[in-house]
């Protein structure tokens, strides 16, 4: 091997190496598709432009591709029932906030308590997860399965299977702007949540715990880990998280949508933690390689919507890019690639002879 | 008690339970909605005949469960299914045979790719079906983001033919008699359980499928190819499901995007409560089939009720399959727990 | 009965000769050679990393091998590609966690691949009577429609075997069949093995029961360290021989080495277990281990040395008895309360329950100190890097730096890296099940300096290797197990080759 060939092996094997070079692909396509994609303009005190709606509308799923990112880490699964979460969270606010009426003008109840409501149902929901998860050892898929599907219906009953409006105008604050600040404020809670989750793992052992239980469950054990505790903590915290999520989605819209919030986004976050350089089969992690890979998704949505594509149009790219990605994971596809190679090789060394 | 208890092994418990809780559920629902008209005849038809592309659905979940693997790309699958023969019939124009063989090879095709990811790249099912979910239902968006409904004069012919059973007449307000009847769909979802239970049950090839999901590296030492076979159970769920799509296209005879969402946790608790289990290598396509009847059973209570939402029979669907999924998981634990 | 030489090569079933094979860093089969004989059943033995295990999978084709040659019935060479090649060519295996389909019906899985057929669907009928009359043959009485799970692992054995019989095996290989099967189970299997060999089956049988070999088998050949010491006849090896060729160094050449240290052992009880003891996995046991103190645990694998510590570390479950642990009874119930208390367990499966593959040598240093701290206590990034530098000093860890996977270092290594996760929280007990397993001799010599050292300065240790010899040099005393059960002790004056081999082998 010569030394320059060794340089670009270390540089690719790097950890954000695949999430940097397709942010920044997506970006070069875009600015070909899209001349004026880096222009800001300032109006009203408020920035505007493409850049700025793809990075906050990335928000909710900078969010919770950070939960799912510690669920895949820990348990080597993950969590489809983020985006049903999200809806419920958001349906459960809206609720409390409206009073029980389709839409309201005043807040039939302080704020605070919607929210904390919200929170609180998604974490109740990350336990319900968690509990199958880790301590009745259902794989993860089948598990989250029952909230994919069943979250929505609840949604649909406590909105009473209309959209629940809150038009008061502080509601909207969260998911919009507030008058005086210049960025969206999602911005700023997707950017709250990197650094809490960054400085929780910085200053406590978490994510060496989660990496510990993610690789070898046994070991773990032996060093005196909890693995059950560990799995328990990252779902619960990936379902508060999108309780936080809902509350983002509803506000951006003031309004709880039981059918269409947070839909798809679960296919998302996925493919942000695997875009994020991170193996779906757990394990070590970069918490922000993930984030990097959802900003890359949205910039790519915001691609896509640009070319015509629909919302409900958008998962088939989505779905051929995580096939792509999954496979090139794959130690199977990695042999038979090796293979190939090694027979050029002993067909080149017969061919010499 | 105890001894007795052990005596029934887990697989005959788990269907009893399920063959109980339907005929319980059945009995309140006479009960209740006696008035209604519950006890006739008729509504039992009818949970084959709104469910007859399910009951397709689950046999194919079921033989994927067995094998160790799973499938959450049916829903979509079907809605895909539906928009495809809408779409061929309504706005090709194309004859609704025709149509329909197409549709059969896109089954196999999707279930040939997604069973090549699976067993020879060697990627969970999981991932490689969530990929597929998506990917289906996106491509029923980019053919038509509007509802088409078939008016194709074949297809509905098909749709609309009922066929009287001479048994149980009712005498309706107008003194005539009322025959309860069914439709092709019901005959054709019989058939192919009845084939998928000789095949599961009495080919080497269904054997297979069982021994796969009991223990990958055992059946491997045993001479099969474990490949090969769990590609085959991909290809042929795939079958089943353009077959079960097909049958769910009867019923609606439109194609829209939305459609059968959450289809797949249907199939999956349907094979679920009638004794799947999710760990592999143990299952029967007729306990499917009661898995199936409860979940109607529970549509037809939300329906006779009145004034609830349909969002129940999905929140009770989910609630049973994580009580079937928790008592397999304690079955489990405790067998590990004596050895 | 005197055979013509014609004869004794008609009998000649199988011919293994000079087969080479390397595994990266380790030659685990060198030039090794075996015979089988129809009618003759043949134990294979050796310790742990011996090759036993490579040579059948050689064998079976589960591997393959470099140089050498393979030979059935005198004429024909042969590489199996494929457990299934292995079978057509008439060679089978029965392993010890028994290869059946657990949920499928005992006669399926005696005809799975090969079903009898009508009209191309499965004739059950026939198949259910089949496989009674194969089982019947075989003085095997059971119900053979019943699932395979419902049986007891002999059982499922014995099925095994009866699959293997009917695909006309010529070859049986029978890898460790006895580890979970009680005096019974084990008297039946030896019924069924001497039938077969009646029939003119060559058993290949691998074991680490010492009686076992002396009650059914014709002849020995013993492996060690991937070559091969020699073959021999049954009547001419007497157990405590065996034990000898299978440690190494011929005991009658030996003088007893004494042990190098000079250290005296304090009088203070650190622990003491009472008839401590965990269902299917070890008999209750007590153990009593001074401050200080050195004790070895001796026997051969599978006879209950490592379920024995697991047992007190909490590793596994325990259901009778209890630990007093420095005076106070206490209540290990997982492996971090053990830890609390100042106990650290270097497990003996290194791959798959001592190394954390993907993380860092400096990670796998400090996991165990950071566990013990508890979750919100961070060990500094910078007292990590002291700890880990400290430890890769003094146990001369070779490694490209901290930062290295634990992975991408050879076995010696990785075993270090251990040792230092271990050292670093501290411990007053120390627990090494087989720290010098497949590890170059070097690296050997230092462990066992380092336990020596490490008890002078007042830490007590339990020790368990395959290796007589590395036990002698440091143990002061050695508990001696057999068949799950802790048989005996012998005390300082008492150990030596000679007494620790024929403790473990028992009997005579």
């Amino acid at each position: 091997m010569t030394v320059k060939e060794f340089k670009i092996k270390n540089i690719t094997s790097a950890r954000l190496f695949l999430p940097i070079v397709s942010l920044i692909l997506v970006l070069i396509i875009n600015m070909i598709k899209t001349p004026n994609f880096f222009n800001i303009t300032i109006q009203n005190g408020v920035f505007y432009g493409y850049i700025i709606d793809v990075i906050n509308r990335a928000s909710e799923l900078v969010i919770l591709a950070v939960g799912m990112t510690l669920v895949v880490a820990s348990s080597g699964g993950t969590d489809i029932s983020v985006g049903a979460v999200c809806a419920l969270a958001g349906a459960v606010a809206c609720f409390i906030l409206a009073g029980g009426e389709v839409s309201t003008d005043v807040y039939r109840a302080p704020y605070i308590t919607a929210f904390i409501a919200a929170i609180f149902v998604g974490l109740l929901c990350g336990s319900f997860n968690a509990f199958l998860v880790a301590k009745m050892n259902i794989q993860p898929m089948v598990a989250t399965l029952i909230l994919f599907t069943a979250g929505r219906g609840m949604a649909q009953l406590v909105t009473n299977g209309q959209i629940t409006y809150i038009r008061v105008e502080s509601f909207k604050m969260l998911g919009n702007s507030i008058h005086g600040i210049p960025l969206p404020t999602p911005v700023f809670v997707a950017l709250a949540v990197v650094l809490i989750t960054l400085i929780i793992l910085k200053k406590t052992a978490l994510g060496l715990y989660i990496e510990t239980v993610g690789i070898n469950n046994k070991a773990a054990r032996l060093v005196g880990l909890n693995p059950v505790y560990i799995q328990f903590i990252a779902y619960a915290f990936c379902g508060l998280l999108a309780g936080l999520a809902g509350m983002i989605v509803s506000s951006r819209v003031y309004s709880a949508d039981a059918n269409n919030a947070g839909l798809n986004i679960e296919l998302d976050a996925i493919l942000a933690v695997a875009l994020g350089g991170n193996s779906l089969a757990g394990g070590k992690f970069s918490l922000l390689g993930s984030v990097i890979g959802a900003y890359t998704i949205q910039a790519l949505t915001t691609t896509l919507y640009a070319m015509s594509v629909s919302a409900d149009q958008l998962p088939v790219y989505k779905a051929i890019v995580v096939v792509i990605i999954v496979s090139l994971q794959s130690k199977e596809f990695i042999k038979i690639i090796r293979g190939f190679n090694l027979n050029k090789k002993k067909a080149e060394v017969a061919h010499e002879r | 008690m105890k001894d007795k208890l052990k005596n029934i092994d887990n697989k005959t418990f788990l269907l009893y339970i399920t063959i109980l809780l339907f005929i319980i559920m059945y009995g309140i629902g006479i009960i209740m909605f006696g008035s209604k008209g519950f006890q006739k005849p008729q509504v039992f038809l009818n949970l084959f005949i709104s469910n007859a592309g399910l009951i397709v659905i689950a046999t194919g979940m079921t033989m994927v469960i067995i094998s160790g693997g799973i499938d959450i790309s049916v829903g979509s699958f079907v809605a895909l299914t539906c928009m495809v023969l809408a779409y061929l019939m309504e706005k090709v124009k194309m004859n609704a045979l025709s149509a329909i063989v197409l549709v059969i090879i896109i089954g196999l095709i999707f279930g040939l790719i997604q069973g090549i990811l699976i067993s020879y790249l060697n990627i969970q099912p999981f991932i490689v079906t969530l990929a597929g979910m998506f990917f289906a239902r996106g491509m029923t968006a980019i053919i038509s983001q509007e509802m088409i409904s078939i008016t194709n004069e074949t297809f509905l012919s098909w749709a609309n033919k009922k066929i009287t059973i001479p048994l149980f007449g009712i005498v309706n307000k107008k003194g005539a008699v009322v025959y309860p009847y069914i439709y092709p769909t019901v005959i054709v979802a019989l058939i192919i359980l009845v084939l998928m239970f000789i095949m599961l049950r009495y080919t080497k090839f269904g054997r297979s499928v069982y021994a796969v999901g009991g223990n990958e590296q055992s059946a491997l030492l045993l001479g099969l190819n474990v490949k090969k076979i769990k590609l085959q159970v991909y290809i042929l769920n795939g079958l089943l499901c353009s077959i079960g799509g097909f049958l769910f296209c009867l019923n609606t005879c439109a194609g829209f995007v939305e459609q059968a969402k959450g289809f797949e946790m249907e199939a999956i608790a349907a094979a679920v409560i009638g004794g799947t289990l999710l760990t592999g290598g143990v299952g029967n396509v007729f306990g499917s089939l009661f898995g199936v009847l409860i979940k109607g059973t529970i549509e037809a209570f939300v329906s006779f009720q009145g004034t609830l939402s349909s969002w129940w029979t999905k929140i009770i669907i989910a609630a049973i399959l994580a009580f079937f999924i928790i008592l397999q998981s304690i079955l489990a634990m405790s067998k590990r727990g004596k050895k | 009965m005197l055979l013509t030489p014609f004869e004794v090569i008609m009998d000649n079933l199988l011919k293994m000769r000079g087969i080479c094979k390397n595994f990266p860093g380790v030659k685990a089969l060198d030039n090794v050679d075996f015979n089988l004989n129809k009618g003759e059943i043949h134990a294979l033995m050796g310790e742990n990393g011996a090759g036993k295990s490579t040579l059948i999978k050689v064998l079976t084709g589960v591997e393959e091998f470099e140089t050498g040659q393979i030979i059935l019935e005198g004429k024909k060479s042969i590489i199996n590609k494929s457990p299934k090649e292995a079978q057509e060519n008439g060679i089978s295996t029965v392993y010890q966690e028994v290869n059946l389909c657990p949920n499928i019906s005992v006669a399926e899985n005696l005809f799975l691949d090969r079903e009898p057929r009508k009209f191309g669907l499965i004739d059950w009928q026939k198949m259910n009577r089949m496989s009674k009359e194969l089982l019947d043959k075989l003085d095997i009485k059971i119900d053979v429609t019943k699932p395979t799970e419902s049986y007891s692992i002999a059982i499922q054995q014995m099925i095994a075997i009866a699959r293997a019989v009917d695909m006309s095996a010529k070859v049986l290989i029978l890898d460790e069949p006895t580890s979970s099967l009680d005096e019974g189970e084990v008297e039946k299997l030896f019924l069924l093995m001497k039938k077969l060999k009646n029939d003119g089956i060559g058993i290949i049988f691998v074991t680490h029961f010492l009686e076992q070999v002396y009650a059914v088998c014709d002849k020995i050949t013993v492996l060690r360290n991937g070559a091969l010491v020699g073959e021999f006849e049954v009547n001419n090896l007497p157990r405590v021989q065996l034990v000898a060729k299978m440690m190494g160094k011929d005991f009658n050449d030996l003088e007893n080495i004494k042990s190098e240290s000079t250290q005296t052992t304090g009088k203070e009880v650190l622990l003491s277990t009472k008839s401590l003891g965990s269902n299917g996995n070890i008999k209750p046991f007590d153990l009593k281990l001074n401050k200080g103190e050195v004790i070895g645990i001796t026997g051969l694998l599978g006879s209950g040395r490592s379920e024995l510590v697991r047992a007190i570390y909490g590793a596994d479950k325990t259901d009778t008895g209890q630990i007093v642990f420095k005076n106070k009874e206490v209540k290990i119930t997982a492996p971090i309360d053990a830890m609390k208390l100042g106990m650290a367990y270097l497990p003996e499966n290194r791959k798959d329950e001592g190394i954390i593959a993907d993380l860092s040598v400096r990670e796998n240093i400090i996991i165990a100190m950071q566990a013990k701290q508890g979750i919100f206590k961070l060990i500094p990034r910078k007292k990590q890097e002291e700890f880990v530098d400290k430890y890769i000093e003094i146990l001369q860890i070779k490694t490209a730096g901290r930062e290295t996977p634990i992975k991408q270092l050879s076995g010696g290594n990785q075993q270090k890296v251990i040792l230092a996760r271990w050292l670093l929280t501290n411990p007053e007990l120390l627990i090494l099940d087989e720290p010098t397993r497949g590890i170059d001799v070097g690296t050997k010599t230092e462990i066992q300096k380092l336990v020596l050292k490490l008890a002078t300065e007042g830490m007590s240790v339990i020790f368990i290797s395959s290796e007589i010899e590395e036990m002698i040099r440091t143990c002061q005393r050695m508990v001696v197990m057999r068949d799950k059960k802790k048989v005996g002790e012998l005390k300082s004056d008492e150990i030596s080759q000679n007494n620790i081999m024929s403790a473990i082998a028992g009997g005579e």
